[in-house]
């Protein structure tokens, strides 16, 4: 017998909850909506399991004090939306090159700038993939249900942990707040990955060798194993190494190698009703809801549609629309944006007899299952 | 018995990156001095720093070091701090870092009475970046962005922070570097956030434009302007005109922010227990 617990739950509490599953023990943040119900359910629930939460001064500092508490072993998470998750970037980009494990949840609003506070939008795509400075390398998840926002954060955590790298979970305003009947996964039915630990004595220790997947060991400060970390260029002993130019390219390269090597765990997608279609729907987040819908109200017109679901969005899953590229005739990627993804997708389909059509909308509403189904009778 | 210096510190990472005759190191001697008087073990401590010449101090330190972004080693090590809290954390920082791109989260970890000790290297400049004017640099001095004086007064740091609830505050020089390593030690011992600004020459970017032609200049200007807090007592208005203040402002007692933090998680996890 199931003891799964049922709960009629909101997206963001979906996201505190599934925090504390992972075993996120420190939270860092800066009120903003939507995303402000996730840092205040953690205000509440982080004590009670011996964690820490910080309201800081800004988004700066509580991204700061994230990355501070993962290099002090905690598994650690924030959560902003647009105008913090742009002042949060640059520590971003610093725990991508020090190779420090970091959750950042950016419930997405319309912008630029303070734009439509606090309507939903999927404008920031390529700020979760190019926001910091220079080229590195990122993971962003983005769910569509309540209940992926759950698994997608747990894994998160995990993805964050086995490659230290920051995680992107990028939700928007519509799931953020949504709230939908979930089955609350038992304890120890998700997997939970911790980051990997030195098995080598201090001496011997090198505290950027990595290993054979590209991921360098981790050890607590305080243990005997005294190293430093910076962000400049740096070689295998973590020291800086800025005119050494060999290493400068190797370095970049494994932080790109050890997310690569992982993609078929990496990249998550689904495939629904797909198999016969010669139109496919590429969609993601709140936006995928409404795809969903109009793939049904099209099949019972007699239109062969299926849809993609993309809940990976960085690495950018080429793979799955490479599947079809013979089989479909149209891929049809709806955004509340003017085409962030689909840019990849024409991109990756440039050299196929698949026709891609954008369907973009920007004004804080979402995109509906009657305007997909009209852009469907469009194309076909 | 005394441990020796060098035992604190990563000889095969010499040469450091400092111009000849810098204070930046003198400073840093007087942190490892401290340390090494007080007895701490290396593992126990943590060494944060940001950006600047002045951040580059922790790479040459045998403890656990970790270099930040630009402005932000306190937010770092607040975080660490939180999740560490048996080890003791040091940031060292330099006048731009800490008073400048770093100066709001100078204030809130002031504010909040965290048990970390910041050593603010006040060289008053940008060095790193070639000698542009910082929030500390004195009004009508020259710098690379300023070639006729900086028309912006300056912050009084020790006066900042004590005004933002630090309950150690104190200030040094690298002339007077017994009297620094003594201020330090008892900051290092507070229970709280402490501050000690250390007053350092920058000959390359500030010296040679200010008529301050060598780095032994810089030191006697030093020893010429600072007066400690008990002499100024006693001087004259006169006496004291031009000078800045060396000593102890601030050393109270306040409660230390992870301190509540811990007992109000202790309450929180009881209570869970008692409503199972
Ligand atoms: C966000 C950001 N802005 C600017 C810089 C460039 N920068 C590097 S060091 C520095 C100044 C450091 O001055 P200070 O803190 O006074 O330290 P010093 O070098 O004098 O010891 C600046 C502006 C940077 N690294 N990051
Ligand atoms: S530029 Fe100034 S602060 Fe930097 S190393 Fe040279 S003398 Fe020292």
């Amino acid at each position: 017998m199931s003891k799964r617990e049922v709960r009629l739950m909101q997206g963001n509490e979906a996201c505190a909850e599934a925090a504390l599953y992972a075993g996120v023990k420190f939270f860092a943040g800066y009120p903003i909506t939507p995303a402000t119900e996730i840092m205040e359910i953690l205000s509440r629930k982080l004590p009670q399991v011996g964690g820490v939460f910080l309201q800081m001064e800004d988004e700066i500092s509580s991204m700061a004090a994230v990355i501070g508490a993962s290099i002090g072993g905690l598994k650690s998470l924030t959560a902003t939306s647009g105008p913090g998750f742009t002042l949060k970037q640059e520590n971003i980009g610093y725990a991508a090159m020090v190779e420090i494990p970091c959750v950042i949840v950016d419930v997405q609003r319309g912008g630029p700038s303070t734009g439509l506070p606090t309507l939903p939008a999927q404008m920031d795509v390529m700020q979760a993939r190019w926001g910091t400075h220079g080229d590195h390398p990122i993971v962003v998840l983005c769910p569509s249900t309540v209940y992926e926002y759950y698994t997608l954060t747990v894994q998160a955590v995990n993805f964050a942990e086995m490659l230290r790298t920051p995680v992107i979970v990028l939700s928007d305003a519509i799931v953020g707040h949504l709230r939908e009947k979930v089955v609350l996964p038992e304890l120890g039915e998700l997997k939970i990955v911790n980051r990997k630990m030195t098995t080598v004595a201090p001496k011997d220790f090198l505290p950027y060798k990595a290993d054979e997947d590209g991921v360098p060991p981790f050890v607590n400060y305080g243990t005997g194993y005294r190293y430093h970390i910076t962000s400049n260029n740096h070689d295998e002993g973590g020291f800086p190494a800025t005119n050494n130019h060999q290493i400068a390219d190797s370095l970049l390269r494994r932080l790109h190698d050890k997310v690569e090597k992982r993609r078929s765990e990496i990249v998550i997608t689904e495939e629904i009703m797909t198999e016969d279609a010669d139109v496919i729907i590429f969609a993601y987040g709140c936006t995928a809801r409404s795809a969903y819908s109009a793939v049904e109200e099209a099949r019972k017109k007699g239109m062969k549609v299926g849809l993609i679901k993309a809940l990976t969005l960085w690495p950018f899953p080429f793979e799955v629309l490479l599947k079809y590229s013979k089989q479909a005739k149209h891929v049809i990627v709806p955004e509340m944006n003017l085409g962030q993804l689909a840019g990849e997708v024409e991109r990756t389909l440039k050299d196929c007899p698949v026709k891609v059509t954008r369907l973009n909308r920007i004004d804080g509403r979402m995109i509906t299952p009657e305007q997909i189904v009209s852009t469907i009778s469009e194309v076909i | 018995m005394a441990t020796h210096v060098s035992e604190y510190l990563r000889l095969d990472k010499m040469p450091h990156i400092w111009c000849p005759g810098c204070g930046t190191g003198i400073i840093l001697g007087a942190v490892v001095r401290a340390i090494a008087k007080l007895g701490y073990k290396r593992d126990d401590v943590v060494v944060v720093t940001g950006i600047g010449c002045s951040s580059r101090t922790n790479a040459i330190i045998d403890f656990n070091t970790f270099q930040t972004t630009h402005g932000r080693a306190l937010s770092f090590a607040t975080g660490f701090k939180m999740a560490r809290p048996e080890m003791k954390v040091i940031v060292i920082t330099g006048d731009g870092d800490g008073s400048g791109i770093g100066g709001n989260h100078l204030i809130h970890t002031a504010r909040r009475n965290i048990d970390i000790t910041t050593i603010l290297v006040n060289n008053g400049i940008y060095g790193m970046t070639g000698g542009q004017y910082s929030p500390l640099t004195p009004r009508g001095c020259i710098a690379s962005t300023a070639a006729t004086g900086t028309m912006e007064p300056c912050f009084d740091m020790c006066e900042l922070v004590k005004a933002a609830g630090a309950t150690y505050v104190a200030r040094g020089t690298a002339y007077h570097a017994t009297m620094l390593e003594q201020l330090i030690a008892k900051a290092l011992e507070h229970h709280g956030f402490s501050f000690v600004e250390g007053i350092a020459q920058c000959p390359i970017g500030f010296g040679r434009r200010n008529n301050q032609k060598t780095p032994v200049d810089m030191l006697n200007w030093q020893k010429d302007h600072a007066i400690t807090i008990a002499a100024a007592a006693k001087a004259s208005p006169e006496e004291l005109a031009g000078k800045f203040l060396i000593g102890e402002f601030v050393n109270k007692e306040a409660p230390e922010f992870s301190d509540v933090y811990w007992e109000a998680s202790r309450k929180a996890q009881q209570k869970v227990k008692e409503a199972r």
